[in-house]
């Protein structure tokens, strides 16, 4: 099953007249596994998706399923079946007869047909609803009907476009478990598109994090949210604070580089840098210990509290340092209580220099495509 | 308060007003009249029976009635093909919104003329010494100018086409547009092909507007007599011209009879449309 599934894009780009939607991709996703495309919306994660299930042709390079060329498979007829974002139901046919459709499609006798389809209702949990029309139904419950017309045609590679985004977040929380539940139990490849990144982290085996039609970075959930390539990831991802620095020395097995505010950290990963280098390096939001008494030189922050949200399991401090950016300390909720910080404050924040990561990307954009 | 209660029926006074004087009355003046008794002169109110039992004891009614059918189901047939095709056209092919209003307008340019003039128009191009006679002659292809091209059945049909096919296109258009385009999609990617998606969903999507059109094209072809009259050069009628017959010979109760009748045969097949198309709930989405 598993190479089968496996999907090869090599060198695709899209492009709809003067704009480039997919810039030369190149990119593999296992058979067999759950990969989130994640990005801003315009990044081209959906065109990639839509290319994948035929309905866009690549203007160049190609894509392989299951070491097949899809050049001039014909959408339905390549092995994939795609969920759209607005599950896209007939809205003339009965719930049976919707799931049955693709089966027609193959001549499939009547009877034969919706037995198959009210087999696949039940495995969704709908079949007391087989005889109902899409329009008389909830949100959620249409979304499994997608599911079970997606799936009732066998497909090696099963494709969803923001599944998820238009269901109430209880719903969302619930649908995503049963997603995760299904690949498991089908073991065929996965892709979702999503633009919620706590959904691709939960989900994926592989998250894919495109931003103006490339591939920025394609890694497990746990190495794109701890160790993101660029500024960029570390920023939409979300969970990091992004420093800017140069580089002050790179002379035994820890280097140094220097804030705009005089603080000096450690950089481990020195391959390749060089003196007076500006360089980017992301913290993890949840390391760093706040309060301390002096103000640290090495691996800290200071700066006036602007803001504290309570989250249940920690408090999101947001700090203002004498730089003018955004520091954001989550802290153990317990700790906080233990000696609270109050806006308008000034507070010392530091945190173990070997927790530093390097962004080697030099993509900056802050993944709002509404700042361009 | 008393005043809430009234403010829907104030609200609704205006259309039920002009409803009843424009509608209503010359309704319920026909069904009365469509009893009273008549000797060419004058009219004699009374209730009796006997202008429906007349009308439906000569042979003739029923062929008139026939008559009309057959012109309204060609060109029912007809217009639905034209105007499938056109909105098939317009909203799958063009795409684009503006083209589409303009191609749209483009299609009611003759309506910029009275239906009159549409109408005659064509008996200068259809005649026996017509442009399209004459045109064949002279390309060689028939030695005698076709006579079944005007004042005939084709020639009516032809007419009513013309004159009605845009009521077909806009109700059908309207219905087409508002098919969701990733329904087409999700139709492919369970590896329908064209001619599938047309069967299974076009069309079914389409069919509130081509109810709606069909009752049109239907109402307008049975309430017509003057097309008939012209463009058959007199020699066929309609259910309508034997009514303008009536009339002519001041038979007003008569025609007002036959005119009951062409009312509830006409409603009888809009009800059996719309037992076919749930049209209001299909409108209400």
């Amino acid at each position: 099953m598993t190479d089968t599934s496996k999907i090869d894009i090599r060198g695709v780009t899209k492009n709809y007249g003067d704009v480039r939607a997919v810039n030369e991709v190149d990119l593999v996703i296992e058979g067999g596994s759950y990969c989130c495309m994640i990005g801003p919306s315009g990044c081209g994660k959906t065109t990639l998706l839509r290319m994948i299930a035929g309905h866009e042709t690549p203007s160049a390079g190609q894509i392989l399923i299951g070491a097949e060329d899809m050049a001039h498979a014909r959408t339905g007829n390549r092995g994939t079946a795609l969920m759209f974002q607005n599950y896209a139901l007939f809205p003339h046919l009965s719930l049976t007869d919707n799931v049955a459709f693709s089966l027609k499609v193959k001549g499939q006798p009547t009877a034969e047909r919706r037995e198959k389809a009210r087999e696949m209702l039940d495995r969704v949990q709908l079949l007391h609803l087989a005889d109902r029309v899409p329009s008389e139904l909830s949100g959620g419950q249409q979304q499994r009907v997608a599911l079970a017309r997606a799936l009732i045609t066998n497909p090696r590679v099963l494709l969803l476009d923001e599944p998820l985004s238009a269901l109430d977040e209880f719903l969302r929380l619930r649908m995503r478990v049963e997603l995760k539940r299904l690949q498991n139990e089908l073991g065929i490849t996965f892709v979702h598109v999503t633009h919620t990144q706590p959904e691709a982290i939960a989900l994926a085996d592989q998250v894919v994090v495109m931003d103006h039609g490339t591939v920025e970075q394609a890694a497990s959930p746990r190495e794109i949210y701890d160790r993101p390539f660029s500024p960029y990831i570390a920023r939409f991802m979300g969970g990091q604070n992004v420093l800017e620095a140069r580089v002050t020395a790179l002379n035994g097995e820890v280097g140094e580089a220097t804030g705009a505010n005089g603080v000096v950290y450690d950089v481990h990963d020195t391959a390749g840098l060089e003196m007076e280098q500006t360089i980017r390096l992301s913290i993890r939001r949840d390391k760093i210990a706040m309060k301390s008494a002096d103000r640290p030189d090495r691996n800290a922050a200071s700066g006036t509290v602007m803001n504290t949200e309570y989250q249940g399991t920690f408090v999101k401090v947001s700090l203002r340092t004498e730089t003018g950016e955004e520091f954001i300390v989550y802290q153990d909720d317990a700790e906080f209580f233990a000696n609270p910080s109050h806006v308008g404050e000034t507070v010392n924040a530091h945190w173990d220099g070997a927790l530093n990561h390097l962004l080697r990307g030099q993509n900056t954009s802050s993944g709002n495509p509404l700042e361009e | 308060m008393s005043g809430s209660k009234l403010v829907p029926y104030v609200q609704a006074a205006p259309l039920a007003i002009i409803m009843f004087t424009m509608v209503g009355i010359p309704l319920i003046t026909v069904l009365v009249i469509s009893f009273w008794d008549s000797d060419g002169i004058s009219l004699y109110p009374m209730f009796r029976w006997e202008n429906y039992t007349e009308i439906l004891s000569r042979g003739l009614v029923y062929d008139l009635f026939l008559k009309t059918f057959i012109y309204a189901a060609i060109t029912l047939v007809l217009t639905i093909l034209i105007g499938f095709t056109c909105s098939y056209f317009l909203v799958f092919h063009v795409k684009n919104l503006k083209w589409q209003i303009a191609l749209l307008l483009l299609c009611t340019v003759p309506f910029w003329t009275s239906n009159i003039i549409r109408m005659v128009s064509w008996i200068p191009f259809l005649g026996r010494e017509g442009l399209f006679n004459s045109t064949l002659i002279q390309m060689g292809l028939i030695d005698a100018p076709l006579d079944f091209l005007l004042y005939s059945d084709f020639a009516v049909i032809l007419t009513y086409v013309h004159l009605f096919a845009l009521f077909m296109l806009v109700p059908i258009f309207n219905s087409m547009a508002k098919i969701n385009p990733n329904l087409i999609e999700a139709a492919q990617d369970a590896g329908a092909g064209s001619w599938m998606i047309l069967r299974d969903i076009i069309i079914p999507l389409s069919r509130t507007g081509i109810a709606l059109g069909s009752i049109f094209v239907l109402t307008l072809v049975m309430g017509d007599f003057f097309v008939v009259r012209v463009m058959s050069g007199g020699q066929s009628a309609s259910v309508v011209s034997a009514m303008k017959n009536n009339i002519d010979q001041l038979y007003y109760p008569q025609a007002s009879a036959m005119a009951i009748m062409l009312i509830a045969v006409v409603l009888l097949i809009v009800a059996a449309i719309l037992r076919v198309v749930d049209i209001r709930s299909e409108l209400a989405k």
